[in-house]
C-alpha cells in the first residue's frame, strides 16, 4: 500500500464541524463512496484555498487522500452552491433537515446512487418550490423508497391482504399499515392513518418528482399527520431524534 | 505519545498530553511545547501556571453583553466613551478582539457564543439571543450590526436573529461581504464572488 493513496469523487457536504483552531471535519454524501467523512484543513480562514467551495450543502468536486483516522480533502470545487436556498431562512433550515436525514441514511463506503440523485433534486426544487413542507414530505417518502424502507400503504403489512378503503393504522416496527384482522396482535405502537392521509401518502409515493406533489392541495389535519407518521417512523430507523426537525418549526 | 524519551517522563509525557488538547497544537508540537517547558526558568513556568488558574477563576461574562470580563461589565460596557445605540452582535469573543484591533467600531457589543447548528445540537435557545431582545427593548439602541461568521450557519443564526428583531424597528446592517483582501478572482467561488458583486460600491 502506498503512503498517499488519493481518490477523486463529488458530493454534497452534509455536515460539518469545526475542529481545532481553522479545519472543519466535513461529512460528504458522494454517489460511489457513500458517507465521506474528511478533514478540510484551513477552511474557516479568510485566505483559505478552499475558500467557500466547501460550504454546508455545496455539490462540490473533491480530491481526498486517505489518512489513517481520516481522510484529508486536498482539492475542491463547488458544482452547484444552490444559491436559491441560501437567501431565505425557510429553505435554509428545510435544507439542514434535509441533510441530516441524508447523513444519517448514508453509510461508509457504500454509495448509493439513487439516494444522492435523490438529493440532488431535493435541493434543486428546494431553490423553488412553494409548498415547502410538502416538499420535505415528498423527499421523505423518496428517501424511504431509495434506501428499503418503503412504508407499506396498499397490502396489509401483516397478513398482505389488500387494504379495504377506511381509516386505518400503522405500525412502525413492520414498516406499513395493518387491517382489523390483524390490529389485535400487533404488538408495536400504532400510529393513526385516517383514510384520506393514506391516500396522500400513496399518490406522493408514486411521485418521482416534486411538481405534481406541489401541485396538490393537502388540508391541514393530514399535512399533519402525514408530518407525525413520517417523523415517528423516520426516529424508529434511524434510531435518534431528526434534531434540524425544531429549527424548521422555529422557520414557517 | 510517540518517542521514548517522552514515553519515559511521566510528568512530560501528562503536559504534552494536556497541551495537545489545545487548538493548533498537534503530536508534534506538544511534546515540544512540555519539553520547553522542562527547560523553563521556574519563575516563569510558575507565572504560566497562575495565568492559567487566574484565566478559569477570575474570568466571567459581561452581564449586558456577554464578552469575556473580570469584573460585572466588560471594558467594552463599563467604557462611558463607547456609542451606546449601536450594538455589533458576533459570534464569540475572539471577534470581539479582532473588530477592536480596527479601532474603527465605537459602538457596544453582543456575543452569541456560537451560532445555530441543529445538526450538531445547538439551536436558538443555547445561544444568547433572548438577552439581546431585553437589551434593545430596555435601551435606546439604533442600530444592530450583524457581523457573524459568513457561511450557511452563520447566516442562518443571523437571518434567524434579524427575524426577531425587525419588529422593534431598528436599522440592520452585516459586515460588507466579498473577497477577501489578498484574493484572486479566478479562485472565488459563486458565493463570494455573487456576493462581491451585489456589495458593489461607488468610486
Ligand atoms: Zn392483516
Ligand atoms: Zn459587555
Amino acid at each position: 500500500m502506498s503512503r498517499f493513496r488519493t481518490y477523486r469523487t463529488e458530493g454534497v457536504v452534509v455536515r460539518q464541524m469545526p475542529l481545532g483552531e481553522a479545519d472543519r471535519i466535513l461529512t460528504l454524501c458522494s454517489p460511489d463512496k457513500g458517507k465521506v467523512r474528511a478533514v478540510a484543513k484551513g477552511v474557516r480562514r479568510m485566505k483559505s484555498r478552499f475558500g467557500g467551495h466547501l460550504e454546508l450543502l455545496n455539490r462540490a468536486s473533491v480530491a481526498v487522500s486517505m489518512g489513517r483516522n481520516l481522510d484529508t480533502i486536498n482539492e475542491a470545487s463547488a458544482i452547484n452552491t444552490y444559491g436559491g436556498i441560501r437567501a431565505d431562512l425557510r429553505r435554509v433550515s428545510r435544507a439542514m433537515y434535509i441533510a441530516e436525514l441524508v447523513d444519517g441514511f448514508s453509510m461508509e463506503g457504500n454509495g448509493n446512487r439513487e439516494m444522492y440523485a435523490l438529493l440532488l433534486r431535493a435541493l434543486t426544487w428546494l431553490e423553488n418550490a412553494s409548498n415547502l413542507d410538502l416538499l420535505l414530505r415528498w423527499f421523505e417518502i423518496r428517501l424511504l423508497d431509495v434506501t428499503g424502507y418503503t412504508p407499506e400503504l396498499v397490502h396489509c403489512v401483516e397478513c398482505r391482504a389488500w387494504l379495504k378503503p377506511g381509516d386505518h393504522l400503522f405500525v412502525c416496527e413492520s414498516g406499513g399499515a395493518i387491517c382489523p384482522n390483524c390490529r389485535a396482535e400487533s404488538s408495536g405502537a400504532l400510529l393513526p392513518l385516517p383514510m384520506n392521509t393514506m391516500k396522500t401518502l400513496r399518490f406522493i409515493q408514486r411521485e418521482l418528482a416534486f411538481d405534481k406533489v406541489e401541485a396538490l392541495t393537502v388540508p391541514e389535519g393530514i399535512r399533519k399527520d402525514m408530518e407525525r407518521l413520517l417523523r415517528t417512523y423516520i426516529r424508529h430507523i434511524a434510531e435518534r431524534e431528526v434534531r434540524s426537525a425544531e429549527f424548521v418549526s422555529l422557520t414557517v | 505519545m510517540t518517542t521514548d524519551s517522552v514515553r519515559a517522563a511521566a510528568p512530560v509525557a501528562r503536559l504534552a498530553d494536556e497541551f495537545s488538547k489545545l487548538p493548533g497544537i498537534g503530536p508534534k508540537t506538544a511534546p515540544r511545547l512540555a519539553f520547553y517547558l522542562v527547560r523553563m526558568p521556574e519563575e516563569d513556568a510558575l507565572a504560566l501556571a497562575e495565568a492559567i488558574v487566574a484565566v478559569k477563576e477570575r474570568v466571567v461574562l459581561c452581564s449586558v453583553c456577554y464578552n469575556i470580563a473580570e469584573t460585572d461589565l466588560c471594558i467594552v460596557c463599563a467604557n462611558p466613551r463607547r456609542d451606546r445605540t449601536r450594538i455589533c452582535v458576533v459570534e464569540d469573543a475572539l471577534d470581539v478582539i479582532a473588530l477592536e484591533r480596527t479601532n474603527i467600531y465605537r459602538g457596544l457589543y453582543h456575543v452569541l457564543h456560537g451560532v445555530i447548528s441543529p445538526q450538531n445540537g445547538i439551536g436558538p435557545e443555547d445561544l444568547h439571543i433572548r438577552p439581546l431582545l431585553d437589551r434593545l427593548q430596555a435601551d435606546d439602541i439604533e442600530e444592530i450590526i450583524l457581523a457573524i461568521n459568513p457561511n450557511l450557519e452563520g447566516d442562518a443564526t443571523s437571518m434567524y436573529i434579524q427575524q426577531l428583531i425587525s419588529p422593534f424597528g431598528v436599522r440592520i446592517t452585516s459586515l460588507a461581504r466579498g473577497l477577501p483582501v489578498g484574493g484572486d478572482l479566478e479562485y472565488a467561488d459563486d458565493i463570494t464572488l455573487g456576493r462581491a458583486i451585489e456589495g458593489r460600491q461607488e468610486l
